[in-house]
């Protein structure tokens, strides 16, 4: 058969597939993204799909995915949500950063998988997935909450600790010496600080390079200058996802809440290429010996998580039953985890770190979403005021 | 007399204003940024938590805000209300989807088919008191009438039944 032939049928089927996950996912009131995990491990392990040419055609997709995520999570948020985050809840995000990625750590130096694989899986314990939670304070009808600041603004400060972790993690990648490590970590951190700064004092300006009003050269400019400026930071091994997150921010206004609407589309269609082609470079009977480990992790990191989002409602002068409500619905990991896997493996680091994370995720993102709603219960509420 | 209200950031999704009534209650409005409205009220037991929220479109939130703003001047007219004399004194708010919103008061031929009179109508801050037949009426007006019980609902069907 044609090369071409075979790409379109194969791609089409995958994305036909992905459709009807999609709606099941939204019909049964779970996030999808462990059904498109799932769906490309069973695929991956199959063998159905021919050699070479659908699989290149996803590659490219999903690291286009993991820019359009990053791009659209720096949108949600302007520059100045940022700071006043940072400032108010400082504490609480480094509470949040020790006590969830130390358990990644520690289970990733038990297994002898070396300090570089360890801070990967550090990575992957920490960041809660800001999608499933937002989703869960919606379908709980928690918006309204008191404690739903709180726990939005340590998904703020999760995501910006990213913006400085990921370069840390792609200077790790790259394994080079102290020295020569040391310099290529201080450039990064220093773009990622310049633009930083750019996007805080500049962001009005850079935003108005774009017109709101035209839907469609707002869509070809804010995806070129995310494109260009993710390329130029995967340069200076800031890593893409990092450069297109800072595009996101430096965006504010009219601008942003428009693009937003555009680009949320392509992103649906990128970030399912990437669960997809996630599941379908991971070598599926790898998670069977994954399994016991990874329920390890997600048991203990899910309760430093409950404890450290506790804390920080309590800080925040929030009742007993609060605190609990924000620890519990904070436990699911998502997106980013998946997001520092793929950076991990793909650099050529321990690649059972692929089979560890979906497993990881795939409990995490079942669980958390039922944890969330333990607070709800008669049962819970009277032992939690007992206490 | 001064209110009291918080507005809390809600990142990513929107903004939250509390106002603390008097007695102690707490009632918040959650703004999306998609511009879609939310109410919450605070659970009595629980402060933390809102026992319901209820979710409001652009226009339905509209509409409560002059409900709201404009009720102290509905009850100046409300006083007519006598149950002695059997009339009443009703506020309507023209739905959307009332075959008369763009349409004119004489449209409604409303005194003929109700007998019960409408006397003013409110539209944001502006009113139009004693309206004529030429008057256009608008979907989110408030129409105050006068008649009795059976006028006035006969009334209200008529200006929201969308079925002429």
């Amino acid at each position: 058969m044609h090369s071409l032939a075979i790409l379109l049928i194969e791609v089409g089927a995958l994305l036909v597939l992905l459709g009807f996950l999609s709606r099941l996912a939204t019909k049964v009131g779970v996030s999808a993204i462990p059904l498109y995990l799932v769906l490309g491990l069973v695929v991956g392990g199959s063998g159905i799909l021919v050699e070479g040419e659908s699989t290149e055609f996803l590659e490219i997709g999903s690291e286009l995915g993991v820019i359009l995520l990053l791009v659209m999570l720096g949108l949600e948020y302007s520059a100045s949500e940022l700071v006043t985050n940072l400032k108010s809840s400082r504490a609480a995000g480094i509470v949040d950063l020790v006590a969830n990625g130390a358990p990644g750590f520690a289970i990733g130096m038990l297994l002898g998988w070396g300090v570089v694989a360890s801070v990967a899986l550090a990575g992957i314990t920490y960041v809660s997935s800001s999608g499933v939670i937002a989703k869960v304070l919606r379908d709980l009808g928690r918006l309204g909450n008191r404690e739903t600041p709180t726990i939005l603004s340590i998904l703020v400060i999760e995501d910006l600790v990213m913006a400085f972790y990921l370069p840390v993690l792609s200077v790790l990648l790259l394994g080079a010496g102290l020295v020569q490590g040391g310099i290529t970590l201080g450039i990064s951190l220093l773009a990622v600080v310049a633009i930083l700064i750019m996007a805080l004092r500049f962001g009005d300006h850079i935003s108005k390079l774009f017109s709101a009003e035209h839907p469609e050269s707002l869509l070809l400019g804010v995806l070129g200058l995310t494109l260009l400026v993710a390329g130029i930071a995967q340069q200076v091994n800031v890593s893409s996802a990092v450069g297109a997150f800072l595009v996101g921010i430096a965006l504010s206004g009219q601008v942003a809440a428009r693009a937003e609407k555009l680009l949320s589309p392509l992103r649906d269609l990128f970030a399912a290429a990437f669960f997809l082609f996630f599941g379908l470079s991971t070598h599926a009977p790898d998670i069977v010996p994954m399994i016991l480990p990874a329920l390890a992790l997600a048991l203990v990191s899910m309760g430093t998580k409950v404890w450290s989002g506790y804390l920080a409602a309590k800080w925040a002068g929030i009742g007993v039953l609060g605190r609990w409500r924000s620890g519990l619905t904070l436990t699911a990991r998502g997106e980013f985890s998946i997001v520092i896997a793929g950076l991990a493996v793909g650099a050529g680091a321990q690649p059972l770190l692929a089979p560890l994370a979906t497993a990881y995720v795939l409990l995490t993102v079942m669980i958390g979403p039922l944890v969330a709603r333990i607070p709800e219960t008669t049962w819970f509420k009277n032992w939690a005021l007992k206490q | 007399m001064s209110v009291r209200i918080e507005k809390v950031d809600l990142p990513g999704i929107g903004t939250r204003h509390d106002v603390i009534t008097t007695e102690g209650r707490r009632l918040g409005v959650i703004s999306h940024r998609s511009g879609d409205r939310e109410i919450a009220m605070f659970d009595q037991g629980d402060p933390d938590s809102c026992s319901d929220s209820i979710h409001l479109s652009d226009d339905e939130a509209i509409a409560l805000s002059e409900v709201l703003g404009t009720s102290l001047m509905l009850g100046q007219f409300s006083h007519l209300g006598d149950k002695t004399t059997g009339l009443f004194t009703e506020q309507i708010i023209l739905p959307a989807n009332s075959p008369f919103a763009g349409k004119t008061l004489g449209d409604t031929k409303a005194r003929t088919r109700t007998k019960a009179s409408i006397v003013a109508i409110l539209r944001g801050s502006e009113v139009v008191p004693s309206p004529a037949p030429q008057d256009g009426l608008e979907a989110g007006d408030i129409i105050v009438a006068v008649g009795t019980k059976q006028g006035l609902e006969a009334l209200s069907s008529l200006l929201c039944d969308d079925k002429p």
